[in-house]
């Protein structure tokens, strides 16, 4: 069984529609470790040691958040720059991380469609990750693709019920090592593959 | 109009102290002595408006010493008074027995019999809780610890009235049998023994009554809504202990004590304390003004030498023995002047037993007259000896603790000055520390000073208003000044000094309240932090995120309530001079956050989180209308 670490990074849960379900689902889950980082660090000062000896006891990290500004809120930039340290995490003796997995999962209000060269974002949800990508690799992780929940203004009951299935599915696969991860490090995006 | 009559005494009485009062708090020099010289004015030296009838006003008015007893036992909860078990039996005990015999010895020097030198030894070692306790509340240091050990001491003396009581008696030339000393005084009919449980069983009966009859008492009456019956009520208790105790030979006033300190966890505390206030100011200001018109001002005039250096004298000894068990104690310099100069007049117990004294003859009526007098002066002179420590004794002392230390400070040169290193300033200082910024410490607490030398840390004693003080402690060369000192009287001044004498100062400064941060507002500072702000709004965070709310936005919530109110603090500090336009400007400030607050209105401010979310924006999605 893989151990999956989702650190979730939300500033506004209350008023979320979507993102509220899917929470409470992935925290119920068995097996896997779920991080609500606004609720821990409200005012965002990070227990850094407590959360490097979190990602040490797993081999999956899961970025989620929704996207803000083509990017994510700011308490999950604040726990990259303070957590990944130089030489814990990458440098010539960051070793911590070597060999692990890290995605982000994310929602965004528009559709799939905005996220093309002909639609309102002009780049692709890929493209918009890369920093993060990068640092993954940085980290000498492996970056699988992103899982997107697009279009989540427009969903309504069902739909979030739907998604938040799909979602927790894949959690559920990646935790029982049901996918072949360098299969899937290949896709543009997670929802591809399924 | 005859001089006797009830309304012709009540007049004369109350416009003395209409007059006087006001007029001496102006000069400030307290209320005591404005009544006591009112007395002194009414008296029989000066205007002779009141005759013999003033000895019959003066033990019906030391009934309000009786009810202050009972008020302060109000005040202090049975905990509190087990912790100080060890100053009241130790310093009390230790104060009483010295003084008893060293005024023993010098009256036996001087010549007096032996019954008649312990009957002035044990006259001496009384002081006045009537004078001290009322001038210590009216100056709010009856919580430091020269407050509370001057309390101490007191509760000891009135314990150690009853047994001086007991052997008064014995002291009679020839002897007296008790039955005639205590004239109709049933209990001396028992013997020894059966006295001790008649004594114990009133005390048991006060606490008893105070705990399971009052309450209910109390309650019924309250039901009746009647204002005046609550008063009666009250009344009737503080009458009733003082029968119960006089009646066995107790001093009322520690019965009145004890049964206030059984009802100091009751509901009814604070009704108890404001009915019966007005009471016991009325009655104690008669008494001091009963004893201001005892003073003898054509005996003075007779020998005012002899008269004056007795006082002197027996209040410098009374001091020094005070001074010696303070330090005996701990108590730091500053607290033990104020301590034992407090303490060093003859108490309002003194009367009795002169009284008594001269009734049976164990003083010659001429050392009972002059010993009237220095009693008398005694009393009335403590009021100056307050000031005379608050003004020349406590800076002098300040100044000495400083220069004493001033090349260390001048040596180090720090950029932060500290003044004020309680629970507020040594959090600040701390943190300077902890990030190695060099702060230079001062406190005006000597016993704060002392242990926090002990903690290793470098503190200087004094008070940082004084010009010279800040000086020393490298203000010219400093770029902060933190004042973080516990009374805004002294934040005051302090922020007057520095900002005359070093402009170049950067203050920052603890407020206790709105108020305060008005005041220093008006005074240009611009560092202001109200003491309990930020941590009563963290406190109501964890509240809401207790009940459900994330944590974040509770501390959004918190955060956008402080900083509005900050702006309104500032915003409204100019109203604050006009009392209605401030009401309604704060009024309107106050509406102004709670609309801010709601979350429930989609489009307010507290909508901080980002456009993603906003109802507004998805509603532009869902028509269509985005782009």
């Amino acid at each position: 069984m893989a151990r999956i670490l989702v650190l979730f990074a939300h500033p506004a849960l209350e008023k979320s529609r979507v993102n509220v379900q899917i929470a409470r689902a992935v925290r119920e889950l068995d097996g896997i470790t779920f991080s609500d980082l606004y609720e821990q660090y409200p005012d965002f000062f990070i227990d850094v040691a407590a959360e490097q000896r979190l990602l040490t006891e797993h081999d999956i990290i899961v970025w989620q958040h929704p996207m803000y500004w083509y990017s994510c809120p700011p308490l999950l930039k604040q726990w990259i720059d303070l957590v990944l340290a130089h030489n814990w995490a990458y440098g010539s003796k960051g070793y911590a991380l070597a060999g692990k997995y890290l995605f982000n999962a994310v929602t965004t209000g528009g559709g799939e469609a905005a996220y093309s060269q002909t639609g309102l974002n002009r780049y692709s949800l890929r493209q918009y990750l890369i920093p993060f990508e990068q640092t993954a690799r940085l980290c000498r992780m492996t970056y699988l693709p992103p899982y997107a929940m697009q279009g989540t203004h427009r969903m309504d009951s069902s739909d979030i019920e739907k998604e938040t299935s799909r979602y927790v599915g894949l959690l559920k696969d990646l935790r029982d090592e049901r996918l072949d991860l360098d299969a899937a490090a290949k896709q543009e995006l997670f929802n591809h593959l399924r | 109009m005859e001089t006797g009559s009830f309304f012709y005494l009540a007049f004369i009485y109350l416009a003395a102290a209409v007059v006087m009062v006001p007029v001496a708090k102006r000069l400030g020099l307290g209320s005591v002595l404005g009544y006591l010289l009112a007395g002194v004015i009414i008296g029989p030296g000066l205007l002779g408006l009141v005759g013999d009838e003033r000895q019959d006003v003066m033990h019906f008015a030391e009934f309000g010493v009786v009810m202050m007893l009972f008020v302060i036992g109000l005040e202090l909860e049975p905990a509190l008074l087990w912790r100080l078990r060890r100053s009241i039996a130790g310093m009390g005990g230790l104060q009483v027995l010295v003084t008893v015999l060293v005024f023993f010895g010098i009256s036996l020097m001087l010549g007096l019999p032996w019954k008649a030198s312990l009957a002035v030894g044990m006259l001496v070692s009384l002081s006045s809780t009537a004078i001290v306790l009322q001038t210590l509340q009216e100056k709010g240091i009856i919580k430091t610890p020269a407050g509370q050990s001057s309390f101490s001491v007191l509760l000891f003396q009135d314990i150690a009235v009853i047994p001086m009581l007991a052997v008064f008696p014995m002291l009679v030339e020839g002897g007296i049998s008790a039955e005639d000393a205590h004239g109709s005084a049933w209990i001396d009919a028992y013997s020894g023994w059966a006295k001790t449980l008649i004594v114990l069983g009133a005390v048991g009966l006060i606490i008893a009554g105070g705990r399971y009859l009052v309450r209910p008492v109390f309650h019924a009456v309250a039901g009746t809504r009647l204002r005046e019956l609550f008063t009666a009520a009250v009344l009737l208790l503080v009458i009733a202990i003082q029968l119960i105790t006089s009646a066995v030979g107790l001093s009322p006033a520690l019965g009145a004590f004890l049964g206030g300190v059984v009802l100091a966890n009751s509901e009814y505390r604070h009704e108890l304390q404001s009915d019966i206030e007005p009471f016991k100011g009325l009655l104690l200001g008669s008494f001091f003004i009963s004893i201001g018109a005892s003073i003898d001002l054509g005996f003075i005039a007779q020998q005012p030498l002899l008269i004056l250096g007795a006082v002197l004298g027996l209040m410098l000894v009374k001091s020094l023995i005070l001074f010696g068990i303070g330090k005996m104690f701990r108590l730091g310099i500053d607290q033990n002047s104020t301590f034992s100069l407090a303490l060093c007049q003859i108490g309002e117990f003194g009367f009795v037993l002169l009284s008594f004294a001269s009734q049976n003859g164990i003083f010659s009526s001429a050392l009972n007259d002059f010993l009237l007098v220095v009693t008398a002066l005694s009393m009335a002179l403590t009021p100056l000896f307050f000031i005379l420590n608050e003004k020349m004794v406590q800076p002098r002392i300040g100044l000495n603790l400083a220069e004493s230390i001033e090349p260390d400070v001048i040596h180090e040169k720090n950029p932060v000055i500290i003044a004020g290193f309680g629970r507020f300033g040594s959090v600040a200082g701390r943190l300077l520390k902890a990030k190695e910024v060099g702060t230079t410490v001062l406190d005006n607490d000597a016993d704060r000073v002392e242990l926090l030398r002990k903690l290793g840390m470098k503190v200087y004693y004094g008070d940082a208003s004084r010009p010279e003080l800040l000086e020393g402690a490298g203000a010219a060369e400093a770029r902060l000044l933190i004042i973080a000192l516990d009374q805004p009287e002294q934040t005051l001044r302090l922020v007057d000094t520095a900002q005359k004498h070093f402009p170049h100062l950067t203050l920052l400064v603890r407020a206790l309240d709105r108020d305060d941060a008005y005041e220093l507002l008006r005074r240009g500072v611009q560092h202001i932090y109200r003491e309990t702000t930020d941590t009563s709004l963290r406190m109501g965070a964890d509240a809401l995120h207790l009940l459900g709310f994330r944590a974040y936005q509770a501390r959004f919530a918190a955060q956008l309530f402080y900083h509005h109110d900050e702006k309104a603090l500032r915003d409204l500090a100019d109203t604050w001079a006009d009392r209605n336009l401030y009401i309604s400007a704060a009024r309107e400030r106050i509406a102004e956050l709670e609309q801010l607050l709601r979350a429930d209105d989609a489009d307010t401010s507290l909508d901080f989180d980002v456009e993603w979310d906003s109802s507004s924006l998805r509603e532009d999605i869902v028509k269509g209308t985005f782009k």
